[in-house]
């Protein structure tokens, strides 16, 4: 019986490092659980803009998923768009666009972010900046007017009042909000009025990013699959809603606006999308808890300065961008302590 | 199980250097009879678990992958064994030192794992004196159940070779770890503890999680003291030996009987009849699979240890050895689906009970940055396979830990050399 594996009946016996058994979760699975959990906010952009949003959808994914295709040809290599992480970017970036961007603008954010951002850089896993965010801010340089012009929601205003506002034409909450400060011209008021739209998504704003409810449900289903972990998105909301409290611009910090204020933040623009579905992205995030507490501080800190002192009424995405840059200095230098280590080290 | 027609016993199955041969082709061998004698302090004796012929001294499949010399010994079913007796006064008026050469002599190595050689790991002297013995009777992996059987039958014999254990090492206290899980031994140790002659002995509950069985892991559950990077458990004053070890330490004290059979837990979903065997050393892992009726037709990987450690096995003419505590033949051939990319999400990171960072290891070994590797810790690296468990990527990332060590070891003995 010496001698090569098995005999006439057996067949080979496969060998190979242990463990012998493995847990289901996949990354097939885990894109799939992202999927699903960007559903609600799915649903809420067609609720809201219509057609339209879920043509954009389309048209995006269709772009990322079919980019990749096309260079898994041209490359020679396996087809990879099974791992559904170029369905995911196509969604998120769908979500940060203005309901009425052309189409082919749209597309080619998608080619964009499959093909410069995340294939170039070694495909799933190699992109050192969330393809997606990457997109989104190479069309605010290319088109910055198309990026910037906000249709209202098919039952709804931009600004999320029933009623029109004087001198308000074609904004999003956080445009008003920035104009407002800027003129001196602010009511507290209304900022109060807006926070239910705001919540619902029923304002103006880019298709996926406006409804905080529906993302926040998203989110929910992804902490609760232990997909994303809270303390990314966490800091990232908290930070930016503290820096926004403290600094909120009435010099009160104890009126009621001085609350409003921090909540609007937080629900405007694309705080809620970019802190549970961008920067909480595994690859373009820290490993190590304090390395997530503090990339998602700084994203909150960015955003907040971007907002206050910045050009854009919105500087979500490049927060993210700016951050992710940051994560392998983030990883290397906050290493757990090992096992037995002691605690000061020379 | 029945003892095979053909026995095949590697000269090494314990930590350490092998032991030196002491038998010929043709040699009369009895049960219980040395057949190799220890070549060093942390080598163990290896004796023969049949009585026959030897009919070669060669190179034989090994448990650990590749091959190693063994006597290869054609059994007579006649089982005439050696005289082994107990010894000529209550170990408790033994003197240690009389002790550990009988342990000595019997071979008794650490039967969950690596297997050092027990008189290495308790030798008056020669070890850091230690607080605290942890007898582990938990069970070392999913699947594997051979220890909770043992714990079962024979609660009093594992209990009494802690106290001699205890006695040697002069240790202060004495644990024993168990499962503290539903349908565990613990009801059955503690029925055995009430004892009054166990009255030294504490039970010590643990939850049953993988891989709280790690010596190192039970030292800090129990005592809340981690071992250095770099060190063992007498570092951290404690020495953890498992309930199968105690138990031929018992066998070896009480009635002189040499290590050369153990309990394994035989089966795997390709098993129809698996369960917990009492299986002498040497016996052809096909034996034992054949025994618990294993369709092996289905059979596409065999395991020899557990599901988390094992080694997959190539030859099926592998014999089990003192280590062995577990034989599996699986369906699935799990670390061969489909891989991705890693994508950073740090679950291994989160699984590793040593607090490492599997991902980065794994980049620094692939790219040969064997300094980094160094340094990050992959020295401390038990390869318990939780990294790779969890890996939605499925990374065989244990096998990277084991390349980045043996690439560590060759680049210091270079450097030594």
């Amino acid at each position: 019986m010496n001698g090569p594996v098995g005999g006439s009946s057996q067949p080979l016996l496969h060998v190979s490092a242990p463990p012998h058994i493995r847990q289901n979760e996949s990354v097939p699975t885990i894109m799939l659980s992202v999927v699903i959990a960007l559903v609600p906010a799915f649903a809420a952009s067609i609720v809201f803009f219509g057609v339209r949003a879920l043509a954009l959808v389309l048209v995006c994914v269709t772009a990322t998923v079919g980019t990749e295709a096309a260079l898994c040809r041209l490359f020679r290599r396996p087809l990879s768009t099974g791992d559904l992480s170029a369905v995911v970017t196509g969604l998120l970036l769908a979500f940060m666009l203005p309901p009425g961007l052309p189409y082919w603008m749209a597309a080619a954010g998608g080619v964009f972010a499959i093909a410069v951002v995340k294939t170039a850089f070694g495909g799933l896993g190699g992109n050192l900046v969330n393809p997606a965010a990457a997109a989104r801010a190479f069309l605010m340089v290319s088109f910055p007017a198309a990026m910037t012009a906000f249709t209202p929601p098919v039952n709804g205003t931009l600004f999320g009042l029933s009623r029109a506002l004087d001198g308000v034409t074609s904004a999003t909450p956080l445009v008003y909000f920035k104009n407002a400060m800027a003129t001196g011209n602010f009511h507290p008021l209304d900022l109060q009025d807006a926070i239910g739209s705001m919540v619902l998504g029923n304002t103006g704003g880019c298709l996926g990013a406006t409804s905080g409810l529906a993302i926040f449900i998203g989110a929910i289903f992804l902490l609760y699959r232990g997909i994303i972990r809270f303390r990314t998105p966490i800091s990232f909301i908290g930070s930016m809603f503290v820096l926004s409290w403290i600094f909120n611009g009435t010099g009160d910090i104890f009126s009621t606006e001085a609350f409003i204020i921090p909540l609007y933040q937080v629900l405007g623009g694309g705080v809620m999308l970019g802190a549970f579905f961008l920067a909480a992205d595994p690859v373009t995030s820290p490993m190590t808890p304090v390395g997530r507490v503090l990339f998602g501080t700084g994203c909150g800190i960015i955003t907040f300065v971007i907002r206050k002192f910045g050009g854009y009424p919105d500087g979500v995405c490049w927060a993210i961008l700016l951050m992710n840059f940051c994560v392998p200095l983030l990883d290397r230098h906050l290493r757990p302590r090992r096992f037995g280590e002691r605690k000061q080290r020379e | 199980m029945p003892s095979p027609e053909r026995a095949i016993v590697p000269v090494l199955q314990h930590a350490g250097p092998a032991a030196r041969i002491l038998v010929r082709r043709g040699d009369k061998v009895r049960v219980g009879q040395s057949i190799a004698e220890p070549s060093g302090p942390d080598s163990a004796a290896v004796h023969s678990p049949v009585s026959g012929t030897v009919i070669s001294v060669g190179d034989f499949p090994h448990p650990r992958g590749g091959r190693g010399l063994a006597a290869e010994i054609e059994n007579d079913g006649a089982d005439t064994a050696v005289e082994m007796s107990g010894m000529d006064k209550p170990w408790n008026d033994a003197d240690p030192m009389e002790i550990v050469e009988r342990i000595r002599a019997c071979g008794v190595v650490g039967m969950g794992g690596a297997g050092v050689p027990v008189q290495a790991k308790i030798l008056p002297g020669a070890v850091k004196p230690a607080e605290t013995l942890i007898v582990n009777c938990t069970e070392c992996e999913p699947l594997a159940t051979a220890d909770l059987r043992l714990v079962k039958e024979h609660a009093v014999e594992i209990l009494t070779g802690a106290l001699i254990i205890r006695k040697v090492l002069g240790a202060k206290r004495a644990l024993v770890a168990v499962d503290s899980g539903p349908g565990g031994v613990m009801p059955c140790l503690a029925t055995a503890c009430k004892k009054p002659e166990f009255g030294d002995l504490t039970l010590a509950p643990v939850a049953p999680k993988y891989p709280q069985s790690e010596e190192k892991i039970l030292v800090r559950t129990l005592t809340r003291r981690e071992v250095p990077p770099g060190g063992t458990c007498a570092d951290a004053g404690c020495v953890v030996l498992n309930a199968a070890t105690v138990f031929a330490v018992a066998r070896a004290v009480l009635s002189g009987i040499p290590l050369y059979e153990r309990v394994l837990t035989a089966g795997g979903p390709c098993a129809a009849a698996p369960k917990n065997l009492l299986v002498r050393v040497g016996t052809p892992v096909s034996a034992v699979l054949e025994h618990c009726k294993t369709d092996m037709k289905r059979a596409r990987k065999v395991v020899m240890g557990g599901p988390m450690r094992g080694v997959a096995l190539a030859e099926l003419d592998t014999p089990v050895i003192k280590t062995t505590y577990g034989v599996f033949a699986f369906e699935s051939l799990a670390p061969a689906v489909q891989q991705y990319n890693c994508i950073g999400c740090g679950r291994c990171m989160r699984a590793c009970p040593m607090r490492l960072v599997p991902a980065y290891l794994r980049r620094f070994v692939d790219k040969n940055m064997i300094d980094e590797a160094a340094q990050w810790g992959i020295a401390d690296c038990i390869e318990c396979g939780s990294c790779a468990y969890v890996c939605p990527s499925k990374i065989n990332l244990v096998h990277y830990m084991m390349l980045g060590k043996h690439r560590l070891a060759a680049l210091a003995k270079g450097e030594a050399a």
